[in-house]
């Protein structure tokens, strides 16, 4: 797209798009560390996690003052107005990741003591794969404003939501062969929800990105995941 | 053709056309200033007109009250239907389209007499009132131009002793007077200070459930926060015209969106 006449104006929301950048990196990270902390019960690893939030948060704060500052001075229009809306939702997406993150991170460090079960975290490794191949995905698609590939993105969510379901049925039988799981399965079923919400988070992204290269909202109906344990409300 | 449905995305079959105007064409001499444009003004809504300089808006709005008749070599070609009659006709009575059709312009003009004259002259030059019945319309025209209470008092002072916005405001109240059905707005308030603006503004927002209004700024915010529908025009020609909030918002032209993004030229 051409530039402004005003090239402050370009600089201005040049800039929001590199922190959106950054903040997406970060959360991206997040989630990788995470699920490798929860696999290896790596406290430090997982602390390592939880101090970098403080990152994400202190970003999301400067896109939002920023946003608003440019909203006062230039009284953007259309595509200009479209983006800085966009920069707005996707770095609280993004901050919400980051939280999702900590949390699975938080709960690393209280189990990280307790008997393990490895086989209980493989299906949940496959989440966050997915996870953070979904959240790539759809910051590539802001980034390069590709409507196809959040499309994409929107539509895959199904498959994490389906995986949920099938961790929790895991979790479940875990829990009935042996109550001394209980604790420990109970802090993976929060990972596992954990998961699917960074999911939710990324198709609001690949909704956002949509409206934003089209200035059309997605329909409100998303394809869901199958429902065969009655989980979901 | 594709562009075509686009470019008119904002005309309504349902609404009631209170003007229409229908492969327009204007010439100054021999130069075609305005290009084949057609677009409705709907009935008592505002429609705004935006462009850059020597886009045609101007001019346009020239056609709707036959401005232009006042200058040599000027003339305009197709038709420009209000309640189903053109306008452009060779026997239009012209004292009664501007009647009917009231215009403000950018620049405050009162007349150099009283306030209450600037009202009354133009009131005097269709209709023959006694004095009480005078009185009324003056009041009630500078009530509907939300000056009323600030000239009760000084209704003999010059209307040239007014501030800038209140001068305006006289103007519209000058306009109102002589009960139009159209009005049309050239750049009002682009001798304003911000407060006259929002006066001006929301007068407007007053005005349009009794008038079809037509307006031109240069004030892209001041089309997006008054007017229902927006017509962007470019070097003559008509490039979209179509809801306010989809010109504002997602607008189909990439020229227009090059415009109101400032990214022109």
């Amino acid at each position: 797209m051409s530039d402004h006449i005003v090239r402050a104006y370009d600089n201005e929301l040049e800039l929001l798009g590199r922190k959106i950048a950054e903040m997406g990196g970060i959360a991206e990270q997040m989630i990788a560390d995470a699920m490798d902390a929860l696999g290896s019960m790596n406290v430090e690893l997982a602390k390592k996690v939880v101090a970098s939030d403080v990152r994400l948060d202190t970003l999301q704060r400067e896109i939002e003052e920023a946003a608003i500052l440019t909203i006062a001075r230039r009284q953007p229009m259309a595509v200009d107005l479209r983006n800085i809306v966009a920069a707005i939702r996707i770095s609280s997406d993004l901050e919400r990741v980051g939280d999702l993150a900590k949390n699975i991170a938080k709960r690393t460090i209280k189990i990280g003591s307790e008997s393990r079960l490895p086989r209980a975290i493989v299906g949940l490794n496959h989440m966050g794969k997915l996870a953070s191949a979904q959240m790539k995905d759809v910051l590539d698609a802001y980034a390069q404003r590709d409507v196809e590939r959040a499309q994409e993105v929107w539509a895959r969510d199904a498959e994490i939501d389906a995986l949920e379901d099938s961790v929790f049925r895991d979790l479940l039988t875990f829990m009935m062969e042996d109550p001394r799981n209980i604790s420990f399965c109970t802090h993976l079923l929060f990972c596992s929800k954990n998961l699917e919400r960074m999911g939710d988070h990324a198709t609001n992204i690949a909704e956002t990105v949509y409206y934003l290269v089209t200035g059309n909202n997605l329909p409100m109906d998303r394809p869901k995941g199958g429902d065969w344990t009655g989980l979901r409300t | 053709m594709n562009v075509q449905v686009n470019m008119t995305s904002g005309v309504d079959a349902q609404m009631a056309q209170k003007i229409s105007i229908k492969d327009l064409k204007f010439f100054y001499g021999d130069s075609l200033a305005l290009k084949s444009i057609s677009l409705p003004l709907y009935d008592k809504k505002v429609t705004a007109f935006i462009g850059p300089s020597g886009c045609g808006k101007s001019t346009l709005l020239r056609v709707l009250n036959r401005m232009y008749d006042l200058y040599p070599r000027q003339h305009a070609e197709g038709e420009v239907l209000l309640d189903g009659e053109n306008i452009l006709a060779a026997d239009q009575d012209l004292n009664l389209l501007r009647a009917r059709v009231g215009m403000v312009f950018q620049k405050p003009t009162p007349f150099p007499m009283s306030i209450y004259d600037n009202i009354a002259f133009g009131i005097g030059l269709y209709e023959k009132l006694a004095k009480s019945e005078l009185d009324g319309r003056v009041e009630q025209a500078l009530r509907g131009a939300a000056l009323w209470n600030e000239v009760k008092d000084k209704l003999d002072a010059s209307g040239l002793s007014l501030s800038g916005g209140q001068q305006q405001r006289l103007c519209i109240a000058r306009t109102v007077a002589i009960q139009p059905e159209v009005i049309l707005f050239d750049e009002p308030c682009s001798a304003l200070d911000p407060i006259s603006t929002a006066k001006i503004e929301e007068l407007i927002d007053e005005l349009k459930s009794n008038y079809t209004i037509a307006i031109v700024t240069h004030n892209m915010q001041q089309a997006a926060r008054v007017s229902e529908y927006t017509a962007f025009m470019y070097l003559g020609e008509l490039v979209e015209f179509a809801e306010t909030s989809h010109i504002f918002t997602s607008p189909s032209q990439q020229k227009t969106q090059d415009y109101i993004t400032g990214r022109f030229g």
